[in-house]
């Protein structure tokens, strides 16, 4: 037993690595990015062998982590809210062949977009896949459930849904540490159709997976993790979830006069809601992102009962729970003594001076000012910060790989020129297929991949595609003689402007390549080798 | 015993380092803490903050609410009045007095003091300058701890063990030009306290 004081996103990994786990799989992703790195710079991957390396996307991640569960091993997979999306086909029907070795999924959302494009809630997907979803109250809680989650997952023979918000994953406390548990051996798994998902077999799995959802539902009833609290006055009960319960906490002083039913494990457990139900006036549902219980509540209850929360407009729809939202819902109103002055400005962030995208940003620019309806097709990364002054060069950003893609679309419906600027972790991550589509049909695109090589926005990881790139592109078909490599430099202004117009007016798909390290990784790296 | 402190400044001043001490030394002293963080997108030269609370009693909630907080701490003047709403009524507020100005339309530094002289309960003080004459620019964030110590509900001589264990790895004489720093911090609060 040890005290640590550790970030939400560091007890997850420290639970994983206690739980014996063989293997994390992840792709960088805010808020969940620290997980992976903690393990990797664990003693315990040094010494025993864990597979911490990046993957290339979370689908692939996804995927890899199911085979080694296939093999009886313990894997978990780490990623952000929106990388659900991309890994959805993997997670979805992980649910349909169950696991082997104990397999939980993290995914870490973000309510108020504080580093996403939207504010999806993960429950959902669970959900969608008859899969459990664990959601810890607090940083001792994220610890404690993620082992949990893995005894459980070999138990019920599902994967499980481990969701955080970016609160809780990036907010330290005390957690107390228990012993380790050692790796799984190597087993397989005793049905050989288990994994085979034919027709014929998956409508036997599906019929399994029905048949089990009592038993896990039982769990939820009975789980440690869902605790139901008298309390005195019974005008009003009130369902927190995750992080929610603090919140609720932190305005009654611990001591809460209302009957609050805390919910951490799914699928819900209905009789402890029918429960709250029963002895209240009214249930209040309090949860981070949307109305995923309030919803299901209303259906399950169906008799009348007043169920508040983000649906009738009782709390804020959009943005992240605080303690004031959650306090002036219960009659606190939140007290400001001093207002905010008016001289207090807006302070974006921005692109690091002397960063090599801005150089590849006013080459593009200068030459792009010399046409008359230019579109850029941005993505997801640093160089998403070119939408904003003093560059303004974008005009999308949607989601990893759709610059690529969009630019195509653009190209074939008659719009000339079509760039699309994408970084080089995102390329490898979600481009490649799209450029192969642009090779296929020889589309007028001309592709920006701005390679740092890193996987600068989410603090400098190592990205997939470094030293590759070139290779990459040709082998997908682009013509060698339209893959050009410029140096993103103040003094090669002049040659990337022309190597840019030559490519723009180039009709079909060329590639251009500003390389040049993000000076922050590079730093960091100097700083290590000191 | 419970402080609220909510740290700010702009991306890359490095208010964790601030945290990183008080969080040493309130864990070595058996207290509760919570400290939420800011990572990923706002850390480009935008502005950032840190909730950091510590009590001898458990802490709920990873957010300070609104008018309770005991005290800000802020590398930069402009990023202090931001979260002047969190602020409570006999709370303190200690800031750098050098703006970084990064944006185009940074208001008149004289408005920006203007409105942080308003303020009741202030220690204001040009933490660079100090750390220069303490003998390194590189210890500014430690003077500035300095300045925040006597808020901060600890013993100040925890706050020096915190010190001495953060900069441990680095070597004597790093631990001690950083023990000055956060003494030269501390003499300055105690002067316009
Ligand atoms: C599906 C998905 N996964 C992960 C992320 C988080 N994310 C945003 S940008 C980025 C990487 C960007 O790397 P790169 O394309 O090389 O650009 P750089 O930041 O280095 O300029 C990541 C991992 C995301 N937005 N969407
Ligand atoms: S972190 Fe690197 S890639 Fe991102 S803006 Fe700074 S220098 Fe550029």
């Amino acid at each position: 037993m040890s005290k640590h004081l550790f970030l939400g996103d560091e007890a997850i990994a420290q639970g994983a690595l206690d739980a014996g786990i063989s293997g994390v799989y992840a792709y960088p992703g805010t808020p969940s990015t620290e997980i992976t790195e903690y393990i990797q710079a664990s003693t315990e991957a040094a010494e025993s062998p864990i597979h911490t390396r990046w993957a290339t996307n979370e689908k692939t991640a996804m995927e890899a982590a199911l085979g080694m569960s296939y093999v009886g091993k313990r894997a978990l997979v780490c990623m952000k809210h929106v990388g659900m999306n991309v890994a959805a086909d993997a997670f979805i029907n992980a649910g349909m062949t169950g696991v082997n070795g104990g397999l939980v999924v993290v995914a870490a959302d973000d309510p108020s977009m504080h580093s996403s494009q939207n504010e999806q809630d993960s429950r959902f997907y669970a959900d969608f896949a008859f899969i459990p979803v664990f959601e810890p109250s607090n940083q001792q809680e994220a610890y404690d459930m993620v082992r949990k989650a893995f005894d459980f997952s070999e138990q019920f023979n599902v994967p499980v849904l481990f969701r955080v918000t970016t609160r809780l994953a990036h907010s330290r406390a005390g957690v107390e540490t228990a012993p380790k548990k050692g790796q799984n051996n190597l087993s397989y798994p005793e049905n050989s159709a288990q994994f085979i998902l034919l027709p014929a077999n998956a409508r036997r799995r599906f019929k399994t997976i029905l048949s089990g959802i009592p038993a896990l539902s039982e769990a939820s009833e009975k789980s440690e993790f869902n605790v139901y609290k008298e309390g005195s006055d019974k005008s009003l009960g009130i369902i927190a979830c995750g992080i929610a319960y603090n919140y609720l906490m932190e305005n009654f002083a611990g001591d809460c006069r209302y009957p609050v039913l805390k919910i951490s494990q799914y699928p819900l457990p209905e009789k402890l809601i029918a429960r709250i139900a029963d002895e209240c006036d009214a249930v209040l549902v309090l949860e981070e992102g949307y109305p995923f219980v309030e919803a299901k509540i209303k259906g399950l209850l169906g008799r009348g009962i007043v169920v508040k929360g983000k649906l009738d407009g009782t709390l804020q729809r959009d943005g992240e729970l605080t303690p004031d939202s959650v306090g002036a819902v219960l009659g606190f109103a939140p007290k400001s003594e001093y207002a905010m002055p008016d001289v207090v400005q807006m302070r974006p962030p921005a692109l690091c001076q002397g960063c090599g995208h801005r150089d590849m940003y006013d080459a593009l620019n200068n030459v792009l000012r010399e046409y008359e309806n230019p579109r850029v097709f941005g993505d997801i990364g640093c160089y998403t910060l070119g939408a904003l002054p003093p560059f303004r060069a974008i005009h999308s950003c949607v989601d990893m790989g759709a610059s690529v893609t969009m630019a195509k679309g653009a190209a074939d419906g008659g719009h000339f020129p079509a760039v699309a600027v994408i970084g080089d972790s995102t390329f490898t991550h979600s481009g490649i297929t799209g450029l192969l589509d642009c090779v296929n049909e020889n589309a007028n695109v001309t592709i920006v991949i701005s390679d740092n090589e890193t996987t600068a926005m989410t603090g400098g990881q190592d990205s997939a595609g470094t030293g590759k790139i070139e290779a990459i592109c040709a082998g997908v078909g682009v013509d060698p003689a339209h893959i050009r490599v410029l140096e993103p430099l103040k003094k090669n202004m002049e040659s990337m402007m022309d190597t840019i117009r030559e490519e723009i007016n180039y009709k079909g798909v060329s590639v251009l390549i500003p390389r040049r390290e993000c000076i922050q990784t590079l730093s960091r790296k100097k700083r290590s080798k000191k | 015993m419970k402080t609220d402190i909510i740290l700010s400044g702009v991306g890359g001043q490095g208010i964790l380092s601030i945290a990183a001490v008080i969080g040493e030394a309130a864990v070595s002293n058996n207290l509760y803490m919570k400290q939420a963080e800011v990572h990923g997108m706002s850390q480009r030269g935008g502005d950032v903050q840190s909730n950091l609370r510590i009590s001898d009693s458990p802490i709920a909630s990873d957010l300070i609410p609104l008018g309770k907080a005991d005290l800000i701490i802020s590398l930069e003047p402009m990023e202090a009045l931001r979260y002047l709403p969190y602020l409570s009524k006999q709370g303190w507020l200690v800031t750098n007095s050098v703006p970084f100005i990064n944006i185009s339309n940074y208001p008149a530094p004289e408005q920006v003091m203007a409105e942080i002289d308003k303020l009741p309960r202030k220690i204001v003080l040009d933490v660079e300058k100090i750390a220069k004459e303490v003998g390194s620019a590189r210890t500014a964030n430690i003077v500035m701890l300095g300045a925040s110590s006597p808020f901060l509900g600890i013993d100040y001589a925890q706050i020096e063990a915190g010190v001495r264990y953060i900069f441990g790895k680095k070597g004597d004489a790093i631990v001690s030009l950083n023990l000055k720093a956060l003494e030269a911090g501390r003499k300055v609060a105690e002067t316009l306290m």
